[in-house]
């Protein structure tokens, strides 16, 4: 586990150095992320200990929300100002990219899913 | 015995233990809730734990930032998780090569329609400039969305309450959405939740099943990474 942490944490820190050294809008941790992904496929697999501590991470994931959402208390003024026009954007947007993604993806499914086939 | 009390709370008060062991035990009474309601997405355990914890530190009268220097140890564990993410996608690489024309287009229309679509309904009804750039990365996953909300100039903590209040949402209503549409396929159904409700749409989507979580995972991951490159860039195109 300490080995696999220590993965997650040098692939991190060298994301977070490329997105700074480079001055990238992307931030650290999702280069981090591409380049375990490039490692893995050269690896072709992934460490049972990687996968382990990964899996054991992620399970919490949502409790990592938790404090960024407490924020909110400080907030609170400039929700109360602005609740209509916060709750309908997200409520109609939400419905909306669902429901878009969904109709587009299965439009393509359709149209090229089966010529890759042939 | 009461002024020794208010010691003890003096002491406690100021050090990170206090904060770190209330969000823990929060989020696990949370959980045990959320689980017992035979995970109900209406309750689910992070804006319950949020609403708790806002309730505690108001009554207690603890400012954000006293109470943060205990809970940024669990707050850190984003970057190593967000860089974990890479882990469950490896083995979905094959079925994604397959579907790579469908996974591309759909980003592409979920990506403008997600920001397009808050920031334009959000600005005809008179937000203020803070608030549209803290809603345009709203689908995004939450540490992802920070980032990008920094980067542009919004308000990171505000973008984090608005991607949990849409991860809320898209979970409640994408059955129905998607049953309107008549979508029957369990890859569209699991990549329109990951896009649309980012972490919150992939723990529902496995509920359903393997295909539909694991979809959600890569539209979220996808979804990620195209608005970590695309959102600073189209700022920066449109800032004189």
């Amino acid at each position: 586990m300490l080995g696999a942490l220590t993965i997650l944490l040098v692939f991190q820190l060298v994301g977070e150095t490329i997105s700074r050294g480079l001055g990238l809008p992307v931030p650290g941790p999702v280069i981090g992320f591409i380049l375990l992904l490039a490692a893995l496929l050269l690896r072709r697999g992934v460490p049972e200990e990687l996968r382990t501590t990964a899996t054991g991470l992620l399970t919490h994931f949502s409790l990592m929300f938790v404090p960024a959402g407490v924020g909110v208390m400080v907030h609170l003024s400039r929700l109360r100002d602005e609740w209509l026009p916060i709750t309908v954007a997200l409520v109609l947007s939400t419905l909306l990219t669902i429901g878009c993604t969904a109709l587009v993806m299965n439009w393509l499914m359709r149209r090229f899913s089966h010529k890759e086939k042939a | 015995m009461t002024p020794r009390l208010t010691d003890i709370w003096v002491y406690l008060s100021t050090t990170p233990l206090l904060g770190l062991t209330v969000t823990l035990l929060v989020y696990q009474g949370a959980y045990w809730i959320y689980k017992r309601a035979n995970f109900n997405p209406l309750l689910n355990p992070v804006p319950t734990s949020v609403a708790v914890l806002v309730v505690i530190l108001t009554v207690t009268n603890t400012s954000y930032q006293t109470y943060f220097d205990g809970a940024q140890f669990v707050h850190f564990l984003l970057g190593p998780a967000t860089v974990a993410l890479a882990v469950p996608l490896y083995p979905q690489l094959g079925k994604l090569r397959r579907a790579v024309i469908p996974v591309i287009g759909a980003l592409l229309a979920g990506g403008v329609v997600a920001a397009g679509s808050a920031v334009g309904i959000a600005w005809l009804l008179g937000a203020s400039d803070t608030t549209l750039l803290s809603i345009a990365p709203k689908s995004v996953t939450a540490p992802i969305a920070m980032g990008i909300s920094e980067k542009i100039g919004g308000l990171p903590s505000l973008t984090a309450v608005l991607v949990m209040v849409t991860g809320v949402i898209g979970v409640i209503s994408a059955k129905y959405v998607l049953n309107f549409l008549k979508i029957g396929d369990h890859a569209v159904r699991g990549f329109s939740i990951g896009l649309a409700a980012h972490g919150m749409g992939i723990a529902r989507a496995f509920q359903v099943s393997e295909e539909a979580g694991a979809f959600a995972g890569v539209a979220m991951a996808l979804t990620a990474l195209a608005s970590s490159i695309l959102f600073p860039l189209l700022l920066w195109l449109f800032t004189p």
